[in-house]
């Protein structure tokens, strides 16, 4: 099988390690993995900040370079929320329409495409804190939300890190709670973004986590800054390093 | 008038942690309390679609409906007025108060009387208006508007209102037991209602069916407001209508539900006509409805039967008080309403959310809020009131990022990685997020250099 890799530019930049196991798990899996040269970003920051004209070219750039692959995996939540549900600014293009269908989460593409469930050379004892983007809630289903008190409990990234030996989880308040990040929300609403950032990192260490891990880093870079402007040292991992092997 | 920063206004909130918490802890046992009792009703899911359904025919219908009301109204003995506007509102509550030659006037609460600037328009034709809701009734002693659509003082902590009642009621600052607060209120406002020769209410819902007019409340004051003086007035939007009894039931079970976790608020009245020997009148309101029921993608706001769940559960709203939205209606459900009021004074409004889509899940009415919040992104651009600096800011990126020479060239570690990202995301603002967080720190290779030397044969080239 033949998937593109798209890697959102602040993982490109700040975690490239986190591509590198996204990289390596797919090919563990057997999947043949392309990563095309010309890819920049999705075009969600500026689209998200009602700059509609703005995100045009960078969506157009992005149908372009991925628009004829049967299978795009993007290790991020939110880029793959954009492309799938919010990819309105590009220009109506037979490409446009493939990648929106063909654009999969890390997490639901091992979940539901490659249907894997055990990750044998995966060991992590540790007790792990685990965020899941809005985007990847409520965006993608990726899990239940608690306001639905209806629906059966699932998370499709937990089913996953439940394959790796030793995983356990911490129960915190307020579990599916926006961490605050919201892209440029970040900056131009700072001190709620902030607070809000502060409060989830509390609400987790209630619990002590030895890690804090997301299959969206983005939520991790603002949960990240917190903690360390707080001094606290504690790790955030995406969950495909998990999954590929990383130890603490 | 220039637009109301929210974002300022909240960070201003945050710095007194004492209310911040209290607003945060309250709010976030309302949401709890409402899970609880959705829980308790099997067919919660079923009923919100409903009630969806319900509304959403009813709004496609509204001028049949609206004379349906009116024709039962009347038939009832109610004198119905028509309303285009706040101002044509006002002045018929302000002609009937003085046709009576009455210069008091006692209100329970209506967020409709607030949105139509009702108690200043009044108090400068020299009318006392006296709010017999506690909640109400402490923002009016503050001099503040309501902070949330069903709790107006609940930003407020005990020892607020202790003080509050103190300076305007001498009553004990130190104490600041709930029961003796209401005591208070009470004694203070009994007077007042029993004395009134009109009393005004709002409406949660109007009955075409019957003409009957629904009134929720805790604390009965809306009942006593309606019930002693010889004039009840009715103030109510056009959208509160609901086809019949049967389609209110609906409604009823979800509304203190959503709320507060209730089954049902303590009082429900459905007020039908007027008493022997008193009158009765309603004043049905447009005030900008009937045109943003014209708004294709913005329509479904007018659904909100104001239980306040969106804001409850709003992560944002929790750690901003209603306040800062400098507007009537506040939190997730203030942000796709207000911009119909006035697009320019409320264009910051649709940013202060992470779209976390919280609000549209509470929603008893399925409002697709936060997909709404989206929409009216788009607006400020389209309506241009988009700060000119975001603008540009956003212009640049598109241009780097729509280019891979360029992002290459932005990116690569050798340049100074560390300005080019948050540059992309967040424009040119990053001493914002550096202010209560660290920048996180560029890795030494980006991802795309890591492949370019690690995975590339000899012959591949990955520049461009």
């Amino acid at each position: 099988m033949e998937i593109a890799l798209m890697i959102p530019c602040y993982i490109d930049v700040f975690y490239p390690q986190v591509g590198i196991a996204t990289l390596e798990l797919l090919e563990r899996l057997g999947v043949d993995v392309v990563y095309p040269k010309e890819q920049t970003c999705c075009g969600q920051p500026m689209a998200n900040s009602g700059c509609y004209d703005e995100a045009r070219a960078t969506e157009d750039h992005c149908a372009r370079v991925f628009g004829s692959f049967e299978y795009v995996v993007i290790p991020s939540g939110s880029c793959t929320h954009h492309i799938r549900n919010k990819f309105t600014a590009a220009a109506d293009s037979p490409e446009k329409d493939n990648l929106s269908r063909n654009t999969y989460d890390l997490v639901e593409f091992l979940h539901d495409v490659l249907k894997v469930r055990e990750f044998p050379w995966a060991t992590f004892e540790h007790r792990v804190a685990f965020h899941t983007s809005c985007s990847a809630i409520r965006g993608l289903n990726m899990t239940s939300m608690t306001e639905r008190v209806h629906d059966p409990v699932f998370s499709k990234p937990k089913a996953l890190l439940s394959g790796v030996r030793g995983v356990q989880f911490v129960d915190f308040d307020r579990v599916d709670e926006c961490c605050g990040f919201g892209g440029t929300f970040s900056v131009t609403e700072e001190a709620v973004a902030a607070k809000m950032g502060y409060d989830k990192l509390a609400s987790m260490q209630k619990a002590s986590p030895d890690c804090i891990v997301s299959s969206d880093m983005s939520c991790l870079m603002h949960l990240q800054g917190c903690a360390r402007r707080q001094r606290q040292d504690i790790p955030f991992l995406h969950v495909a390093q998990i999954l590929n092997g990383v130890s603490l | 008038m220039s637009p109301v920063n929210q974002a300022k206004n909240a960070e201003a909130f945050l710095e007194d942690t004492v209310h911040e918490e209290h607003l945060d802890k309250l709010l976030w046992t309302l949401r709890m309390r409402r899970d609880a009792a959705a829980r308790q009703v099997p067919e919660w899911e079923e009923l919100r679609t409903l009630a969806s359904e319900i509304k959403e025919h009813t709004l496609s219908n509204l001028s049949h409906y609206l004379i349906e009301f009116e024709a039962k109204a009347i038939a009832n003995g109610i004198t119905v007025h028509w309303a285009r506007d706040a101002h044509e509102h006002n002045q018929i509550v302000y002609d009937l108060l003085v046709e009576r030659q009455i210069s008091t006037l006692v209100k329970s609460k209506s967020m409709l009387t607030e949105e139509c600037e009702l108690r200043p328009f009044l108090e400068t034709r020299n009318i006392r208006v006296i709010e017999t809701d506690l909640g109400e009734r402490i923002q009016q002693l503050d001099d503040q508007p309501p902070a949330h659509i069903v709790g107006p003082a609940i930003h407020k902590t005990t020892r607020d209102v202790a003080n509050l009642f103190a300076k305007n009621y001498g009553s004990d600052p130190k104490n600041d037991d709930p029961a003796y607060l209401a005591g208070v209120m009470r004694e203070n406002t009994r007077p007042e209602i029993l004395n009134a020769h009109v009393g005004m209410t709002g409406a949660n819902f109007l009955v075409a069916e019957t003409g009957g007019i629904v009134v929720a409340t805790n604390e009965g004051n809306a009942e006593l407001s309606a019930h002693t003086p010889p004039l009840h007035v009715v103030s109510a939007g056009i959208e509160k209508l609901v086809p019949n009894m049967e389609s209110l039931a609906v409604f009823i079970r979800l509304l203190a539900r959503s709320a507060t976790g209730d089954a049902i608020t303590q009082y429900t009245s459905t007020f039908r006509g007027p008493r022997e020997g008193a009158a009765m009148h309603v004043i049905l309101v447009d005030n900008g409805r009937s045109s943003r029921l014209g708004l294709e993608r913005f329509w479904h706001s007018l659904k909100c039967i104001r239980c306040a769940a969106c804001m409850n559960t709003c992560p944002v709203y929790r750690r901003s008080g209603g306040l800062s939205y400098g507007s009537t209606y506040m939190g997730p459900i203030g942000i796709i309403m207000m911009p119909t009021f006035d697009v320019r004074r409320y264009s910051e409004l649709p940013f202060s959310s992470t779209l976390n889509g919280s609000c549209t899940n509470v929603c008893p009415v399925k409002i697709d809020i936060h997909e709404q919040i989206y929409g009216w992104r788009e607006v400020m651009e389209e309506k241009g009131q988009i700060q000119t600096v975001k603008k540009q800011a956003m212009k640049v990126a598109d241009k780097v990022l729509s280019n891979s020479a360029l992002y290459q060239i932005a990116t690569a570690t050798v340049s100074t990685a560390l300005d080019a990202l948050p540059h992309f995301a967040i424009y040119n603002k990053l001493n914002a997020w550096g202010k209560h967080r660290d920048v996180p720190e560029a890795a030494a290779e980006t991802f795309h250099e890591w492949y370019k030397n690690h995975r590339l044969k000899g012959n591949e080239v990955l520049e461009i």
